[in-house]
């Protein structure tokens, strides 16, 4: 019998969210305990109509092995897709609210409760997919051995989901640590760290059966940041719940050892999710894109290492002047600016892959998008040591400069390696000649490109114009602005900020069509890019 | 470079590269975080500084609950400027008993570590229901089902209980108390409202939301503001004192 297990625990585990939701010790508790329940017993229904019969002691139809295990890849980026537009939606909603704060609908569609949904959606869910797909994408090619642990990876995916969908529920309802990109409550992270334990196993038994003689580099940052999330999160999430059967819990640690750790966690969520994951990425899908090696073998062991250590050390720089002492700020400080180096030599990296096919920036979008991402890796990782900077950050820490710091690397970095990766994978995965429409990818390009533009240089202006209004003083010696004078001044670039994140909206909109029809499987008739003849594709170049 | 040369055996055999990264990754962690248990300027205890009263835990709960750590920080930084304008510079120990901290990380609104007392509980009121009233560019959310939510009052024990487990000096007479004491505190006519002053010193008793009639999440939530940053006396504190040198 097929799926005859998986089902059996199904239904247990439907049935004790139903135990949870009657025997709650708050009412959070128990509305979410009722959303697991539900969302248990429609999976519980998918999942029974997939079993299988047959006769005792035979296999039911088994299924065929022998290639790479791809179907989990496939739903995977469906889902980065889904959750990249619903993470840039909601993101564009907060942003009208601070524009227009009528726009908050109290008690759920507060901007308190809706900013963790806009974070964890675009971190957690958009990336966090990202991040398993393309994994679980490269580590089977350049292992040239199928995943590890059969319906495991299975596992991992839909583990993963529902992570997500009970983060989000939560935050809704109020049900949150507060610990900024980890606030899911103590019962969620429980489940986060089992989903995280089986990718890990799923990951490792890949590479040790694999048929390559050496383990890729991309691996390296796979695996280094399945690692390192596993340290940051289990640490960083140690609290002791109210109730067995209640949401609230208080976190173990207090005062500056509890922000301490929480920003180790929060600048390293930066440092590995963000960063480590999609360096992975990039080394395994720019060469590919490129049709190049990459360009150096010796830089990347340098990269690789010098990265990982020196990352861990920067959190403090998001406590400079606070309670935290002073060596430690000044460490926090000292290792941000040695960051430059490791992360430039990893975007030199991957640009100077190009070596020899730069010619082909004219005719494909998606190299052009990879490009453009390691472009705004370099200069957000540039931006980052300088707000480190002590005397800069006096300044900057507070104010929106630090929101716009963080939109370039994940509007920018992030999310355009990530639409790289994606556009490369889709016709591979669905057996495509090529994407739907190269030109869409173009307007998808474009639309991200101005929109970051706008979103970075807004928030630039309106955090120094904070910062200044702040510290500024009169001739008499008295503080010129009241706080709320720095917050109207700011209201052109809040609106402004609002269109930036819409167009880069439109875009992933634009993305999510081209991926449908090119699984659908239509082609457009469109100029190829690059063509002479930009009006017509019946005239010949000439 | 021939340590690079020697690479190949990390690359040949996971077990190596997954154990190395691991153990680079916790070298930072380790020289930063650990040392602040133990370091005394971050342990250090100051006068004044005691537990939260159950009520005004609970307001502390609402306030995490909804976000308003998100745009509101709770640490004041030693500039001039700032201490102008919101008070003396915080001290590690003003939220020693913070589990979690709430510093903060962004000021969409202003600082509020010292907030308590500045204003009255009916402003408090008036600006949480609806923030336009008294700061007409304020960009706030409103937040008037604070007044018509009951305060769930099942097991403020409990609280206090989870709370005492993580070091919090919490006694057994304030465990037992508690739903009382959250009671009295928004009472200043109750009986007992002269035994939480005694338990919580400088603890402000008062009908925070104007209806006594009920104990309300906005009760908590003015009892939670109006004593941010109040415990300290910064009068009789010594920043240059032999014993407060950092």
């Amino acid at each position: 019998m097929k799926y005859g297990y998986e089902l059996a625990a199904m239904i247990l585990a439907t049935f004790l969210a139903l135990m949870g939701a009657a025997f709650a010790a708050d009412p959070l508790f128990q509305a979410h305990a009722w959303i697991l329940f539900f969302i248990l017993s429609g999976s519980s229904i998918v999942l029974m109509r997939r079993v299988q019969f047959a006769p005792a002691g035979q296999p039911a139809t088994a299924e065929d092995t022998s290639g790479y295990m791809d179907d989990v890849v496939r739903y995977g980026v469906i889902a980065t897709v889904f959750w990249g537009v619903t993470g840039f939606l909601v993101g564009v909603i907060i942003a009208a609210q601070l524009a227009w704060p009528m726009l908050n609908l109290e008690p759920y569609l507060n901007f308190g409760r809706l900013r963790p949904v806009h974070t964890s959606a675009v971190v957690f869910a958009f990336g966090g997919n990202a991040l398993l797909c393309t994994s679980l994408y490269v580590v089977q090619r350049t292992c040239r051995a199928r995943l590890w642990g059969g319906n495991l990876a299975w596992f991992v995916f839909w583990g993963y989901q529902l992570f997500i969908v009970m983060a989000a529920t939560g935050y809704l309802l109020g049900i949150t640590q507060s610990r900024e990109y980890a606030e899911p409550e103590w019962y969620v992270d429980i489940w986060l760290t089992i989903v995280w334990v089986a990718y890990l196993a799923v990951y490792i038994g890949t590479i040790v059966k694999r048929k390559e003689p050496h383990i890729y580099v991309a691996n390296w940052f796979y695996l280094s940041f399945i690692i390192t999330i596993a340290m940051l999160h289990v640490v960083n999430n140690m609290a002791i719940p109210v109730s067995f059967l209640g949401a609230k819990s208080y976190s173990a640690f207090a005062g500056v050892q509890d922000a301490l750790t929480q920003w180790w966690y929060g600048h390293n969520a930066v440092g590995f999710f963000l960063t480590a994951g999609f360096l992975g990425m990039m080394y395994y899908f720019v060469p590919k894109q490129a049709e190049r090696p990459i360009y150096s073998y010796r830089l990347s062991i340098i990269h690789f290492w010098s990265l990982i250590f020196l990352y861990i050390w920067a959190g403090p720089h998001h406590l400079h002047y606070t309670a935290l002492p002073d060596w430690a700020q000044t460490l926090g400080m000292v290792f941000s600016i040695m960051l430059w180096m490791p992360s430039w030599g990893g975007m030199i990296n991957g640009l100077m892959t190009l070596s020899g096919a730069w010619d082909k920036l004219r005719t494909d979008p998606i190299l052009r998008m990879m490009v453009l991402a390691l472009a705004f890796y370099g200069m957000s990782t540039f931006e980052g040591p300088m707000m480190s900077i002590k005397s800069v950050n006096s300044l900057s820490h507070y104010t929106d400069w630090t929101i716009g710091h963080v939109h370039s690397g994940a509007l920018g970095w992030v999310g355009m390696i990530s639409f790289g990766a994606i556009y490369y994978m889709v016709p591979k995965l669905w057996h495509r000649d090529r994407l739907y429409s190269l030109r869409l990818v173009n307007w998808h390009l474009w639309l991200a490109t101005i929109g970051i533009v706008i979103y970075a240089a807004v928030l630039w202006v309106a955090g120094i114009t904070q910062g200044l209004m702040w510290r500024e003083y009169d001739d008499q010696g008295f503080l010129v602005n009241s706080f709320v004078e720095s917050v109207s001044a700011i209201h052109p670039e809040y609106v402004m900020r609002t269109l930036g994140g819409g167009l880069y909206m439109i875009g992933g909109l634009v993305m999510a069509y081209n991926i449908y029809r090119t699984i659908r499987g239509d082609v457009r008739k469109e100029v190829p890019m690059g063509a002479a003849g930009m009006t017509s594709s019946t005239v010949p170049a000439e | 470079m021939s340590i690079l040369n020697k690479h190949g055996a990390i690359e040949r055999n996971v077990t190596l590269l997954a154990v190395g990264s691991l153990v680079v990754v916790m070298i930072g962690g380790i020289v930063e975080i650990a040392p602040l248990f133990y370091v005394k300027n971050t342990i250090e205890k100051v006068e004044g500084v005691r537990p939260y009263s159950p009520l005004e835990l609970a307001g502390r709960d609402i306030y995490i609950r909804e976000g308003c750590y998100l745009c509101h920080s709770q640490m004041i930084r030693p500039f001039r400027d700032e201490v102008e304008r919101y008070g003396h510079y915080s001290l590690a120990a003003e939220s020693m008993y913070d589990h979690p901290f709430q510093w903060g990380s962004k000021r969409t609104g202003p600082d509020l570590a010292r907030v308590g007392g500045r204003y009255s509980d009916d402003w408090h009121v008036a600006h949480l229901k609806d923030p336009r009233s008294v700061v007409p560019e304020s960009i706030m959310p409103t937040y008037g089902f604070l007044l018509t939510t009951k305060l769930d009052t099942s097991n403020f024990s409990g609280h206090l209980k989870a709370n005492a487990t993580l070091g919090v000096p919490y006694t057994q007479e304030m465990i037992d108390q508690a739903a009382a004491d959250a009671a009295a505190q928004a009472d200043p006519d109750s009986d007992g409202a002269d035994a939480v002053k005694e338990r919580y010193p400088k603890a402000v008793v008062s009908n925070f939301d104007g209806d006594p009639s009920t104990l309300t999440e906005m009760d908590a939530m003015v009892a939670y503001l109006q004593m941010l940053g109040t415990l300290v006396d910064f009068k009789s504190y010594d920043a240059s004192s032999q014993a407060n040198q950092r």
